[in-house]
């Protein structure tokens, strides 16, 4: 890590009685070995209508934004979904997966799928799949600048968007059904179909005005 | 893990790793294939960084053939070369710290049973011989004195195999390695006599040599822990890199011990055991 990425990372935010409060920042790696984890740095996750930003606390509709943008200035955006959408395990998930494929679609990213959470490092092939133990390794693999994270458990998601941050430059985007996760550069909760929609129908109008 | 949840959603279904993709169409779950059907569906186990002609990848993938419902089936395994292999194995599987497998698995088939009564859930601990004779003995002996519904397969290779080559308690007497250059100076621990007078239901001592053999084996460890207790089964896994033979060579060596007693095959049921399986092999079915 360097001087400048460790200024940008923790900023002073106020002198309370002596005390220095902290403030630490989700940015894009490389971080370095073992980067902490954003909850322990003290980043809270959002509330409901709420989203995180670098770990700053957003409206969702301002986050949905920054997704599009950084969605549609990225060199090599990839969706990653996860096993929660990659198998029809319950009602629903059929047209939620709909959904974000038609967004990866809208949006021109590629997609390559996390079907289970095996550790299959030697063996796996970074071309085509991701585990959550190895993330790095796609994301050196394909020159991936943004990531989508959708259907992942939230165990998983945490820990492969804690190694992305510590190893490489990409940033990442939690698209989560779920509570959030602090350890994203941008996540949404309890993101459902609405939200999903909301995002395609912004880079397809984006990209119209384009 | 159950059969509804190999489906795929069709919208992500053209980028899915064809691994996965066989796995659904011609895979094993719920099927009933055995050993005698290798080569005709996709296969739990694809591929696996062990060495060339490594007794322990063929004991593993024919243990994988021979699950009656892999569907329901998680493998609680431990430190060794066996762990290599789980990692590439499509299958749940739990990695223990090395020796404790056979109590994280007492956990989890007791949680199992609770979350699950009225199903069975296969919880099979595949281990080597550190992890279940030495490292991991007190936690063996003890799950089958609680008479946890365990079937414990233990791969045999007679050492510490991917630490460069130390003897184990179960080396035979006499055995040189790399990091034991003078021999062992102790008996192999008789470990099927030992699960036997520890309370397992079925014990059993195989080798790859007779797939069917340890295919047979397996299954009846498996169904036996379902409903009567714990049960033990040893696999000779001749390891070519620490005994320095050459890989082609590894059925040979198990044959050869098989021939001259040096590794007895054996088996032990118990009356309850054996009537249980003849009420299910008699009816010709495994679940």
């Amino acid at each position: 890590m360097t001087n400048n990425n460790k200024t940008r990372r923790i900023t002073l935010t106020q002198f309370n009685g002596g005390m220095i409060l902290t403030k630490y920042h989700v940015l894009a790696g490389p971080e370095g070995y073992l980067p902490p984890a954003a909850a322990c740095q003290g980043i809270r996750l959002p509330e409901v209508g709420w989203a995180l930003i670098e770990g700053r606390h957003v409206p969702e509709q301002e986050a949905l934004s920054a997704i599009v943008d950084k969605l549609l200035s990225a060199k090599r955006p990839f969706f990653f979904p996860g096993p929660n959408l990659l198998w029809e395990w319950k009602d629903g998930v059929a047209e939620k997966a709909s959904a974000l494929r038609k967004l990866a679609d809208t949006a021109g990213a590629r997609v390559i799928p996390m079907p289970d959470y095996r550790p299959k490092y030697p063996m796996i092939n970074p071309a085509i799949e991701i585990n959550p133990n190895h993330p790095n390794l796609t994301i050196w693999h394909n020159k991936i600048d943004v990531c989508v994270f959708a259907g992942v458990h939230c165990h998983y998601a945490n820990v492969a968007l804690k190694i992305i941050r510590g190893g490489t430059d990409c940033y990442t985007i939690a698209i989560c059904g779920e509570a959030g996760h602090e350890d994203a550069n941008i996540t949404l909760r309890n993101a459902g179909i609405p939200q999903i929609e909301a995002l395609t129908a912004m880079v397809a109008e984006r990209r119209r005005l384009c | 893990m159950s059969k509804a949840m190999f489906k795929m959603t069709t919208a992500f279904a053209d980028v899915m790793p064809a691994e996965y993709v066989e796995l659904v169409q011609s895979g094993p779950f719920g099927q009933g294939y055995g050993v005698a059907d290798l080569g005709s569906f996709k296969e739990l186990i694809e591929e696996h960084p062990l060495c060339a002609g490594c007794g322990l990848a063929l004991a593993v993938r024919l243990i994988m053939a021979s699950l009656p419902t892999p569907e329901d089936t998680v493998v609680v395994g431990s430190t060794g070369c066996s762990s290599l292999a789980f990692p590439q194995i499509a299958l749940q599987n739990i990695h223990s710290l090395f020796g404790n497998q056979n109590a994280v698995a007492s956990g989890l088939k007791r949680a199992l049973k609770l979350r699950f009564p009225d199903k069975h859930k296969d919880v099979l601990v595949v281990a080597g011989d550190g992890a279940t004779a030495d490292i991991g003995l007190d936690m063996v002996m003890h799950s089958w004195s609680r008479g946890e519904k365990l079937a414990t397969i233990m791969l045999d290779n007679e050492a510490y195999a991917n630490t460069g080559g130390q003897e184990s308690g179960m080396s035979p007497e006499g055995c040189v390695l790399y990091m034991a250059p003078t021999g062992k100076k102790f008996k192999k621990i008789a470990l099927p006599e030992i699960a036997r007078e520890s309370g397992c239901a079925y014990v059993a001592s195989v080798t790859p040599v007779q797939p069917r053999k340890l295919e047979k084996a397996v299954r009846r460890a498996i169904l036996v822990a379902r409903e009567v207790g714990p049960t033990y089964v040893q696999i000779f896994v001749p390891c070519p890199t620490n005994f320095k033979f050459k890989p082609q060579e590894t059925l040979a060596k198990a044959k050869q011990r098989e021939k001259d007693q040096t590794y007895p095959l054996r088996e032990f049921i118990t009356p309850e055991a054996q009537a249980y399986l003849a009420a299910l092999e008699g009816g010709g079915k495994h679940d």
